[in-house]
């Protein structure tokens, strides 16, 4: 418990670090009285706006009404939309998550085996294929892939759509694609698209924590002990190699979602990555500061619940940090 | 009819750098109730040895030639589904490092039950309640919460003293033991070799007891194998060993040992190092550190009466020797 509370005062320093950080750089880039006011407007209602917007205010002052507005979930209005900037984003988060999720899904399912099979079969031809195929998977651009599958699987073959999300259907009160056929027809192309690097760092993980398992006494005295081979590889490697893998995936889960931003922009699909471009290109700086609040509060979620399940996986990682 | 007869058993390395025979012609056998200690410095083959018999061995090695019969049954080159029938069942075997050989991330109870069910037709419950008899059996404190907990919440002695327990769940004929003391502290080591020896004496289960330290056998093993370069040098009663050692090696491990008669006396090195498997001496393999090497020793040594060494009936009594090889 002392460790979980310990965990969270240190997520919330970060979360206000970030908050600064984020607000300093915002406030470095520029004047946003240039792009909201009229040029044609008199030096008078110039004033006034600024004065309206808290702008004449030392930096100090202006941070912490930015901190207090952010604590009530108040990051201002969308200049572009004229909407609540935290609403419109939080409006394409299940968008994004559905994505991410799914990519994960598939570098995880794909992965596991693939890298386990890999380092099982040192040498093999099948593992070589496997490990050529990871090195493609990690050197070919993200975007240059995105058009490949395109051209393939939806302009020459026709089997997928070329962009877009399908309908939503619900689930255990959870609004999602996923759960509707027309809806996975959709997803299939960019979550692809955006699971092959993961993929591929999955299956290398996967292969060198089996090579490195393998080779320990415990494997061998598993094997003394007449356990058959499918247990000792699906219980004694694979609950060992799960711990690298479990970081990588919490990791790369949050840049995922923050970076999934070419696939969506690619596939056309409605989720922050694509708002966020377009804020960024019409200068709409309450979204951009609302999604990187929005983006860091979901990395420390993240990192946390990665360093919960560690301990559920190794129990040499105690919660409460004490060791027998 | 032996338990366990090895018979001049060969087990290579394949390696890039040209064929490591690790083993090369060893024979040994092993009765029920019997206690074997295999001793020799590090490197000689002990562990490949007792790998062999487990059919252990990965690539690049390969049993290539020899006999291993158990209860006078081939299984040198079993298939590998019955091998993994005798495995952990019929022919139970301990490591060295008992910090490395349970799994860090499975509990105490799961790696028990599992050995049982890999083996018997039970229901887990009573293969638990198995388990944790075995686990009271081998010294362990409060074994029914001991069962729960995770291998790092174990000393060494007591992982030791769980890895006995999982070797002794399935009640095996033959235990082979591989320097399952060398990692753990003197007073530890002789808790656990009490415990084995009463343990074996209990079931008349037979015991190959690898060790590269003589002094644990005197008092412990029946009888015992001293290996070289991954031959066998010698082989005898552990008495007759002790008091008479025949060969030259043999008699420098037992001038190293510390022990009570001899104290105060100069502990006895055997000067120089085991050859490298790869490039080991024609004929005897000792002899390029044996003080009693002449004219005859680069000639092919075979085992004879126990001994592999030409010049065995030859050497001096045991005692004048020793002081021949301190100086
Ligand atoms: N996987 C392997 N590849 C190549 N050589 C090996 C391998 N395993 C063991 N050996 C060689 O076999 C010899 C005997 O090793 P081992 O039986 O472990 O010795 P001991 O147990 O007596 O200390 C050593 O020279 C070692 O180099
Ligand atoms: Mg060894």
């Amino acid at each position: 418990m002392v460790y979980v509370i310990r965990r969270l005062l240190q997520a919330l320093f970060l979360a206000l670090v970030m908050s600064f950080l984020v607000f300093a750089g915002i406030f470095a880039v520029g004047n946003p009285v240039d792009i909201l006011i009229d040029p044609d407007a008199t030096q008078a209602e110039r004033a006034r706006l600024i004065a309206q917007l808290g702008l004449d205010r030392p930096f100090h002052q202006q941070y912490f009404i930015f901190l207090g507005n952010v604590l009530q979930g108040d990051f201002g209005n969308s200049f572009v939309y004229n909407r609540p900037a935290l609403g419109l984003i939080l409006e394409r988060m299940p968008a994004t998550l559905e994505l991410a999720f799914a990519a994960i899904m598939i570098a995880v399912v794909l992965g596991i085996p693939l890298g386990l099979y890999a380092g099982l079969r040192h040498g093999s031809v099948g593992s070589q294929a496997i490990m050529a195929g990871s090195i493609l998977g990690f050197s070919v651009p993200n975007f240059w892939q995105a058009i490949i599958l395109i051209m393939v699987f939806s302009v020459a073959l026709g089997w997928f759509p070329v962009s877009g999300r399908g309908e939503v259907g619900e689930f255990l009160g959870i609004r999602s694609s996923l759960f509707t056929l027309n809806g996975l027809h959709h997803i299939a192309l960019p979550a692809i698209n955006l699971a092959v690097g993961h993929l591929a760092l999955v299956i290398r993980l996967a292969r060198s924590g089996t090579r490195e398992v393998q080779a320990q006494d415990f494997i061998r005295f598993a094997r003394a002990k007449g356990l058959s081979e499918s247990r000792i590889v699906l219980v004694h490697i694979l609950r060992n190699i799960l711990i690298p893998i479990v970081t990588l995936v919490g990791m790369s889960f949050g840049g995922l979602i923050a970076f999934a931003v070419v696939t969506e922009t690619i596939f056309a699909w409605p989720g922050m990555g694509k708002l966020i471009i377009d804020s960024i290109r019409l200068l709409d700086r309450p979204v951009v500061v609302a999604y990187l609040i929005v983006i860091v509060v979901i990395f420390i979620i993240l990192n946390l619940l990665v360093d919960l399940l560690y301990s559920l996986i190794d129990p040499r990682i105690r919660l409460d940090g004490a060791r027998q | 009819m032996r338990l366990l007869e090895i018979d001049d058993l060969q087990t290579h390395f394949f390696t890039s750098g040209g064929v490591v025979k690790a083993v090369d012609g060893v024979s040994y056998g092993v009765d029920r109730g019997e206690v074997l200690a295999v001793v020799g410095e590090s490197g000689s083959g002990k562990s490949v040895t007792g790998l062999s018999v487990m059919g252990l061995i990965d690539a690049p090695g390969r049993v290539v030639g020899g006999s291993i019969r158990f209860q006078g049954r081939e299984i040198a080159n079993l298939r590998s589904a019955e091998m993994r029938r005798l495995r952990g069942a019929r022919i139970a075997m301990i490591f060295q490092d008992p910090m490395m050989t349970l799994n860090p991330v499975l509990r105490i109870d799961t790696q028990m039950v599992e050995t049982i069910l890999a083996h018997q037709d039970m229901g887990r419950a009573e293969a638990w309640a198995k388990a944790r008899d075995t686990l009271g059996r081998v010294g362990i404190p409060s074994p029914d919460e001991r069962m729960r907990a995770w291998p790092h919440q174990f000393s060494g002695g007591m992982r030791q003293r769980v890895a006995i327990a999982i070797a002794l769940l399935n009640k095996p004929d033959l235990i082979i033991a591989d320097e399952p003391t060398t990692a753990l502290d003197v007073t530890i080591q002789a808790q656990i070799l009490h415990l084995m020896q009463g343990l074996v004496e209990q079931d008349g289960t037979g015991l190959v007891w690898i060790t590269h330290d003589l002094s644990v056998v005197a008092g412990f093993a029946d009888r015992v194998a001293v290996m070289y370069a991954g031959e066998i040098v010698e082989a005898a009663r552990t008495d007759d060993l002790i008091d008479a050692p025949r060969h030259p090696y043999s008699r420098g491990l037992i001038g190293s040992v510390p022990s009570r008669n001899r104290r105060g006396a100069r502990l006895a090195q055997i000067p120089g190092g085991a050859p490298p498997a790869l490039d080991r001496p024609e004929g005897c393999r000792f002899a390029p550190r044996c003080s009693f090497r002449t004219h005859g020793c680069e000639k092919l040594q075979v085992l004879r009466d126990g001994v592999r060494c030409w010049r065995a009936g030859d050497l001096p009594p045991f005692a004048a020797a020793l002081t021949g090889t301190a100086s």
